[in-house]
């Protein structure tokens, strides 16, 4: 019977092709340029799409199936330590000053990469790339989702978290570096959004952005983030062979692809650098128990990790991009500036700062032996003092953000630690401000797009961060505290220094009531 | 006989978060709340997008449908990530088995060889018709504005990709790889399948992704499901061809599933304003035609000289679910 024939097993690529790649076809009742209309303009030049590797053979029932059985034990774990008290198991709450840097600054992040991934996977011309970021979108959503559902638990013991996921990434001024980053990757191109997010954020950066905060959450107690973190593993691992497969494809495509990745890769890398220096500060000052330096991170992750990654890519003549040499020299500066902006930007904080105590100080004197007793301790030392006799530092203004990075002007020079790195540019007839060679770089290569950046500090001296119906006429007026209303940081609970604050005692109380008998 | 174990209890400081306070009420939310309301950036965006400069990149000026509180759409299914997968993969296990069933013990060799090959013929090559679906589903999701609307239409872009996929395997079981060059070459220049098509390609480049929703989701699987899985799959099922409706067995369930999605999006959005209800009554009324000059050569070939009845019946049942949900059409 010839039906016999059919009984052979197909292999698992060649099924997978026909659950895929069969499915498309040229189109001939409409011009292919009208239904991939964004497929060019980016100048990335594809001659066969069929070439594309897929990086993972995935169809929709065996997605559903694993996915679905990761989600019931997650749920089960995040069930129980609710019911649990989980939450009284952290180090200490001051450690949930991370976690809500993670649920402002990340989690609206992962819910654009759902969005952006789900246009990447309308817009590319080959089946197998639009199959691939179809399943990174659902991905992303499931993130953010996961990641709400985890933290909302906190949300009902500990101040902070209230204001969501969302509204805060739009107003408040350090939330904006994640935000401008996202922002500027979806506005680009399908390719230009591949580099951005498939590959710098995903593929070089994502180990020093997720393994730091997963990490950090594993050491100090905190089982709900831990097991987000766990569950999303596998996921992240595909979206890793995802963004190197684009990368890849993209070069052998045409040898002409070279310059506008490369160009796209230096660009990348570092505005992404940019954004890890929020997580530089979060692993050398916001965990109480630390997992490693961000140096020794650094070192790991980007320098070994990474510089093999660029051996590899080097066959098509990228090259590492020139930025990297200023980090290393970054790598024992950027958490300090950084904190002690925050620290002294407290009260316009949503999340609590505190000074490094003694203990801490020398940890960091150990980790940063070139840097931190000479630059950074008599800083600290200072504020200290003044704190204890009852003048606790805060600046009564905003500091001025990079047009690019977005992140306020306070690293300095590459040769000169003492002394701030401003650069300039002129566009217009108007001048633009940047923190870094890097930065500037970015700018002078697309003004058009950087002028457009909605900076948060430009925006609350404008007067256009203030809750509907503020009149800034009335006598007393105190523009800080409609900003905070605007941004829903409440004052005096969201913000300020963890010693003395609510979650404090808060945790102190419960901890008693959970361990003693009174 | 009830048991109560002791906890230590600890007041929470608050139920929910502000927004969804706001919303709904200073009480505990659900997980589909937490998960959907407010997490799309509303109204600060650094940059135009080169891709479209008109607009911001969350813009509620991509559609004529205009709402004043686009999170009015909400999905009566309430799936979030986790509830869809969940569901789905237990619909998948049932398809599974009914596959494994089939495969194991021959049984699509039972088929009487003219309805294998009404299969081969018709349900096959409609797993382009899934794909341009997935691609629709895809632009909603990117483009669209209020994730209580652009989630579902993810799930629902991949649901179709599954869908297709489930065709395909028909196309393996009932004959192998070939079944599938076949269906695809009668997709292409085979005459039956020209003007669905056209159809879909005409699709492909809507820009308005409500009009999208309208012409895929409500319009065209609005008719084109009911006639495969329920009309043609009684079909199957009467000649003996019960192979057949086991393997659309998970087609069938989500049909009705999603119709009922799909209908709360419209119900709500027509009962919004006037303006709203003549522009989707005027979408339906210009799909509904186009569907079904594209489907008339697809219910011959399934339904022989009852096919004119048929689609009428289709036709009636689908204005009278449209007169339900506010629609003049």
């Amino acid at each position: 019977m010839d039906m016999k024939a059919n009984k052979k097993k197909l292999g698992l690529k060649e099924k997978y092709a026909h659950m895929t790649r069969g499915l498309d076809w040229e189109t001939t009742y409409q011009p292919k340029e009208k239904v991939f209309p964004q497929a060019t303009f980016e100048g990335i030049k594809v001659h066969d799409w069929d070439k594309w590797e897929d990086p993972f053979r995935l169809t929709m029932d065996a997605y559903w199936k694993y996915q679905a059985e990761k989600e019931r034990k997650l749920y089960a774990v995040l069930d129980a330590f609710a019911q649990n008290n989980g939450h009284l198991g952290l180090t200490d709450a001051r450690y949930l000053s991370a976690v809500k840097l993670f649920l402002t600054g990340i989690s609206p992040l992962e819910y654009v990469a759902h969005r952006g991934f789900a246009a990447a996977g309308r817009n590319f011309p080959g089946v197998g790339p639009r199959v691939a970021c179809l399943m990174q979108s659902i991905d992303e959503v499931r993130h953010a989702q996961t990641q709400i559902h985890a933290l909302s638990n906190y949300n009902k013991f500990y101040e902070g978290f209230h204001a969501g996921a969302t509204h805060q990434i739009e107003r408040v001024w350090y939330l904006s570096v994640p935000k401008s980053f996202f922002d500027d990757a979806f506005s680009a191109g399908p390719f230009e959004w591949m580099i951005a997010i498939g590959f710098s954020f995903e593929y070089v950066l994502t180990n020093l952005l997720f393994v730091p905060f997963m990490s950090g959450a594993a050491y100090n107690g905190d089982m709900a983030t831990v097991t987000f973190g766990f569950s999303a593993q596998s996921d992240e691992a595909r979206h890793m062979t995802l963004g190197l497969e684009c990368i890849k494809f993209m070069l052998e495509q045409d040898p002409d692809n070279l310059p506008i990745v490369q160009k796209w890769i230096d660009k990348w890398a570092w505005r992404g650098i940019r954004v890890l220096s929020l997580v530089a500060t979060m692993m050398d000052y916001m965990l109480p128990k630390r997992v490693m330096s961000w140096k020794e991170a650094w070192e790991i992750y980007f320098e070994q990790n990474g510089g093999a990654l660029f051996n590899d890519l080097a066959k098509y003549g990228i090259k590492v991009p020139e930025c990297i040499t200023q980090c290393t020299v970054d790598k024992e500066h950027i958490s300090h500036q950084i904190w002690l902006t925050l620290c002294t930007h407290g009260h316009a904080m949503a999340l609590h700062t505190w000074l490094p105590n003694a203990d801490e100080m020398d940890w960091l004197s150990a980790k940063y032996p070139n840097t931190f007793d000479k630059y950074y301790r008599p800083r600290f030392e200072k504020l200290q003092e003044l704190a204890d006799k009852g003048e606790r530092f805060y600046a009564n203004t905003l500091p001025m953000l990079c047009q690019v990075c977005q992140i306020p002007m306070l690293f300095t020079e590459p040769d000169d630690p003492t002394k701030i790195c401003y650069r300039e540019s002129e566009y217009q007839g108007e001048k633009y401000h940047t923190c870094s060679d890097g930065c500037k770089h970015i700018f002078d290569d697309e003004p058009e797009k950087y002028i457009q950046a909605w900076l948060p500090v430009h925006q609350v001296y404008m007067g256009n961060c203030w809750p509907e119906g503020t009149d800034p006429t009335v006598e007393g007026f105190n523009p800080l505290a409609k900003y905070l209303e605007w941004c829903h940081i409440e004052d005096g609970k969201d913000n300020c220094d963890y010693e003395g604050s609510s979650d404090q005692a808060n945790f102190a109380a419960w901890r008693g009531v959970a361990t003693q008998n009174v | 006989m009830q048991i109560d174990l002791r906890t230590v209890a600890i007041k929470p400081l608050r139920n929910t978060f502000d927004h969804l306070v706001e919303r709904f009420g200073d009480k505990p939310a659900s997980r589909y709340q937490e998960g959907s309301y407010n997490i799309q950036q509303e109204s600060i965006f650094h940059y135009r997008p080169a891709w479209d400069a008109d607009n911001v990149l969350f813009d509620k000026k991509r559609t004529k449908i205009q709402m004043k509180d686009w999170y009015a759409l909400k999905d009566p299914r309430q799936y979030y990530y986790g509830s869809y997968t969940i569901t789905r993969a237990r619909q998948q296990d049932a398809a599974e088995s009914s596959f494994e069933m089939i495969e194991d013990r021959g049984l699509a060799e039972l088929v009487p060889a003219d309805l294998k090959q009404m299969a081969l013929d018709v349900l096959v090559p409609m797993r382009h018709v899934e794909w341009g679906g997935n691609m629709g589903n895809s632009y909603i999701t990117a483009y669209g504005y209020g994730t209580v609307i652009t989630q579902p239409c993810l799930y629902h872009a991949m649901d179709h990709l599954g869908v297709a996929q489930y065709l395909t395997r028909i196309g393996l079981v009932l004959d192998g790889p070939e079944a599938l060059d076949t269906a695809k070459e009668a997709w292409m220049s085979g005459a039956m399948w020209q003007p669905m098509r056209r159809h879909v390609e005409n699709l492909l480049v809507l820009q308005d992704w409500f009009e999208i929703f309208v012409a895929q989701n409500l319009v065209l699987e609005g008719l084109l499901n009911p006639m495969l899985y329920d009309y043609l799959d009684a079909e199957f099922s009467a000649k003996g061809a019960t192979a057949i409706s086991m393997m659309t067995r998970f087609m069938a369930e989500w049909s009705a599933e999603t119709a009922k999605w799909v209908d709360a999006q419209i119900k709500v959005a027509a009962a919004e304003s006037a303006e709203n209800k003549a522009q989707l009554s005027a979408w339906v009324t210009q799909y509904r035609a186009e569907t079904l000059d594209a489907l008339a050569p697809i219910a011959k070939r399934s339904f022989g000289d009852k096919a004119d009845e048929l689609l009428a019946d289709l036709t009636s049942e689908f204005n009278a679910r449209c007169a339900k949900l506010g629609l003049a059409v």
